[in-house]
């Protein structure tokens, strides 16, 4: 049985890879294959996979990334993950992509779709929408179409149909992947000691890059080798990270918060792992079946529109329940619209059944972790104090 | 030195009047909406629906415009500051701020008398993602009923059929019950009809006065003028007999501008000759609306085309009118033609287009701190412009209604570079016509 340190190691590797060696290699492997970018925050990788192509997951140029042309293509005043982006396609290591989708997650997003068309017209881009209306009738046959939509774009990049039965049978493999990311976070969930946050956020990473039958297999690895591994469990309180699903955080935050004293046991990085809620039927038209999916479990997040103003931050609340969580950490990128605005409102339902938080604001390179740790600390203390009173 | 009138020798036109009216009549009702027996439905510029509104006897508020309201009354740096107070981020769009602000203080009117909460917050959802959480936010304290209606980005450049199928289908099976319940009155597509008739009528008029700008000199500032020329259009006013005449009126009178060979009508009278003609991206700073503006009108610059009035709907570009004759489509090609709704490739040949038609010298971008929307890709699109027509582009950073964001000294030190730039550009290309 593999060690937690070596898979750990093996993921940390490809997370500090900015060349994406692992998925060029894979590319490179066999005649005609294909890979399709995709950015935060959810796209429907059944249908890249189904066409037999790998999709990779962009998610900036984290920490060490060195921006140098990047900046010029954005005023101060915007997020980093989209100059970075620009860094990753300028300095050409994105060069063996085939097609990027940009989700529908912000405006930000969105004008990058924009700016990739004009930078890149011979590629396939695609701004990729999704309903922001749950009713199978309306948003259900929008979002049908739309799906059939890119199906057809990425089988102009595959060069073949993508059928039904292909589709079909990417749904089973996605279940299983997300049948085991979810194994991963319960996991941690029940025994964060045995499952530090940072390790998981590595795992979950290499998901972005590794094709999914091969993440599937790493998961399972992990789950095998992290329950072998006998570490002692703190006292430390248990807080749920909110608010990092597009830019990423630096490694050392993560790392930060639990030093600080505050097992991680849920978070919304990486959310296209977990997005939908329950396994999409395998059998039946698939189409259908994901966009059902979408409409009916899929996650909640600042990105989509919730209709029932009751019901607003109801999901933090259910996750904290459900995880045991005693306080939640709003982490936001700087200048991120979705975290930000929707910040205020889930802190207003927090504070409603008395769930302490706390929010700093980070950037994919903030290098200072002092001030975040002595404030998870200090969250974490005063927690403490709460519960033994 | 200006030289322009002094304000005292201003007059004001007729439908500068008409327009001033028609804004305190709005906003009276609005004030004494429940005394008059009237629901009172929020709603954003782009994606405006008033027409439909008009259907239901429902007043139509904007909270943009009340937004601009308070920042070129000078209201809005208190608003924004107790909004951040409330938990807002320094870092998200003061539109926002400054409305939560204003709400919290008792939403007092221009008028001096509070407007009531809506009734309905129609969440038209076009071309900025910040709406969304801006009506969520509202619901979330004032626990307004609120509607949403998902207008797909034109991310192909194109609206395609699906997508208005679906916007269609929301205004039918959403949009319209909602109206239908709040004013208790039953929809009737043939009103609905008679109103985008008057619309498509104010709309013929309204871009003759955009494409007026094509004249040397230009009788119009098609940004700082502009902004008042799309009042009635982008507000509560599209679909009236008033909008009508306002745009009849305007027309009027600059049709006389034409023949007398003259340039616009600012703050300070006449504008004095004009040396500079500029395309302008991005909403202006409405804080220091009037500064801003002096620094261009005092050099003889004039803005003949510009993309913040194609916000709240595009008529010039490519020709939409709205249609009796389609009524729910064309509300749908409306929403989604709505300039922010366009791909950024689209926004380049639109920009483009009105360097080439409107002879321009060059292209100006007022990247907003607040909004994303717009700003997210512009550095980038200034590139594409310089590019594509060879002429010279500049930029500056300011806030809509965020005074903190509006430096005047770097401004007008940043124009006034640009002006140089553009001469010496002009006598370079003199000598070498030489
Ligand atoms: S970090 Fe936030 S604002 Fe920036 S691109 Fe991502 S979602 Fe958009
Ligand atoms: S972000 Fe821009 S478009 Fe959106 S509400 Fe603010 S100013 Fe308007």
């Amino acid at each position: 049985m593999q060690q937690v340190s070596e898979i750990i190691d093996y993921c940390q590797t490809l997370y500090e890879d900015l060349s994406f060696a692992a998925a060029r290699e894979w590319k490179a492997a066999e005649q005609g294959r294909k890979v399709v970018g995709y950015m935060p925050v959810y796209v429907p990788r059944e249908l890249i996979h189904a066409g037999g192509m790998l999709p990779l997951g962009i998610l900036g140029g984290g920490e060490d990334l060195e921006v140098i042309h990047g900046d010029a293509y954005y005023q101060s005043y915007i997020c980093r993950i989209p100059r970075s982006t620009v860094e990753l396609a300028v300095s050409k290591r994105l060069d063996f992509v085939d097609g990027m989708l940009f989700p529908s997650i912000c405006d930000v997003i969105r004008n990058l779709s924009g700016m990739w068309k004009l930078m890149y017209p011979e590629l396939y881009v695609r701004y990729f929408d999704v309903p922001q209306n749950y009713k199978d009738e309306i948003g259900g046959n929008y979002y049908v179409h739309e799906l059939q939509e890119l199906r057809q774009g990425l089988e102009g990049i595959c060069g073949r149909t993508i059928s039904d039965d292909d589709i079909r049978r990417s749904i089973a493999v996605y279940n299983e992947n997300r049948r085991l990311v979810n194994a991963v976070y319960d996991f941690r969930a029940r025994e964060p000691w045995k499952a530090p946050s940072w390790h998981v956020y590595l795992l979950m990473r290499a998901g972005m890059i590794l094709p999914v039958e091969a993440h599937s297999q790493l998961l399972q690895d992990y789950l095998a080798a992290a329950a072998a591994d006998d570490q002692p469990m703190r006292d430390n309180c248990r807080v749920i990270l909110q608010g990092m699903f597009c830019e990423q955080p630096p490694l050392n935050l993560i790392k930060s918060i639990e030093f600080a004293g505050c097992y991680i046991v849920d978070d919304d990085c990486m959310l296209v792992g977990r997005w939908l809620l329950r396994a999409v039927p395998a059998a039946g038209d698939p189409i259908a079946n994901l966009a059902r999916a979408f409409l009916k479990y899929s996650t909640e997040t600042a990105a989509k529109y919730e209709p029932d103003g009751s019901r607003k931050g109801r999901y933090l609340i259910e996750a904290v329940r459900q995880r045991g969580a005693e306080g939640v950490i709003f982490a936001a990128p700087s200048f991120c619209d979705p975290a930000l605005l929707d910040r205020p409102m889930l802190a207003n339902a927090l504070t409603r059944e008395n769930i302490p938080h706390i929010s700093f604001k980070y950037a994919e390179n903030s290098g200072q972790m002092q001030p975040i740790r002595e404030q998870a600390g200090t969250f974490a203390d005063s927690i403490k104090l709460w519960s033994e009173a | 030195m200006s030289a322009a009138k002094s304000p005292a020798e201003v007059v004001k036109e007729p439908s500068m009047l008409k327009q001033k009216a028609m804004i305190a009549d709005n906003y009276d009702k609005l004030t004494r909406a429940k005394e008059l027996g009237l629901k009172v439905s929020s709603t954003y510029v782009p994606g405006n629906l008033n027409e439909l509104l008009m259907c239901f006897g429902i007043l139509n508020n904007l909270p943009e415009i009340n937004a601009i309201q308070n920042g070129m009354r000078k209201l809005s740096g208190k608003l924004i500051a107790d909004a951040e107070k409330m938990g807002l981020s320094e870092d998200v769009c003061t539109y926002v701020k400054a409305d939560l602000g204003h709400m919290a203080k008792g939403a007092i009117a221009p008028n001096g008398k509070p407007m009531p909460v809506p009734d309905l917050l129609l969440l038209s959802y076009t071309g900025c993602f910040t709406f969304m959480k801006w009506f969520e936010l509202l619901r979330d304290q004032y626990g307004c009923r609120t509607v949403m209606l998902h207008v797909p980005y034109e991310g192909d450049g194109k609206a395609t059929k699906n997508m208005r199928d679906y916007v269609v289908k929301q205004l039918k099976d959403e949009v319209i019950p909602a109206l239908e319940e709040i004013s208790g009155v039953k929809f009737d597509i043939d009103r609905l009809r008679e109103n985008l008739r008057r619309s498509a009528a104010a709309e013929e008029n309204f871009v003759w006065v955009l494409e007026s700008a094509k004249n040397r000199p230009s009788p119009i500032d098609a940004y700082f003028g502009g902004v008042f020329y799309i009042g009635p259009i982008f507000t509560a006013f599209r679909g009236t007999d008033e909008a009508v005449e306002y745009y009849r009126l305007l027309r009027q009178e600059i049709e006389q501008r034409i023949a007398a060979g003259k340039g616009p009508v600012t703050p300070d009278g006449e504008m004095a000759a004009e040396k500079y003609r500029f395309v302008v991206e991005g909403p202006p700073n409405w804080t220091s609306f009037r500064d801003f503006w002096r620094m261009f009108y005092e050099e003889g610059a004039v803005v003949v085309a510009s993309t913040y009035t194609k916000v709240g709907g595009v008529y010039d570009y490519d020709g939409f009118r709205h249609d009796p004759e389609r009524p729910l489509e064309s509300l749908a090609d409306y929403c989604l033609g709505c300039y922010t709704n366009r791909n950024l490739p689209m926004r380049v040949d639109m920009i483009q287009h009105y360097m080439e038609a409107y002879q321009a010298d060059g292209f100006l971008v007022n990247s907003i701190k607040s909004c994303n929307s717009f700003s997210a890709g512009q550095l980038m699109m200034m590139r594409e412009i310089e590019k594509r027509t060879g002429k010279p582009a500049a930029f500056i950073e300011t806030d809509l209604v965020d005074p903190r964001y509006f430096s005047p000294a770097n401004v007008k030190n940043r124009l006034e570079s640009y002006f140089q730039m553009i001469d010496q550009k002009r006598r370079g290309g003199a000598h070498r016509a030489a």
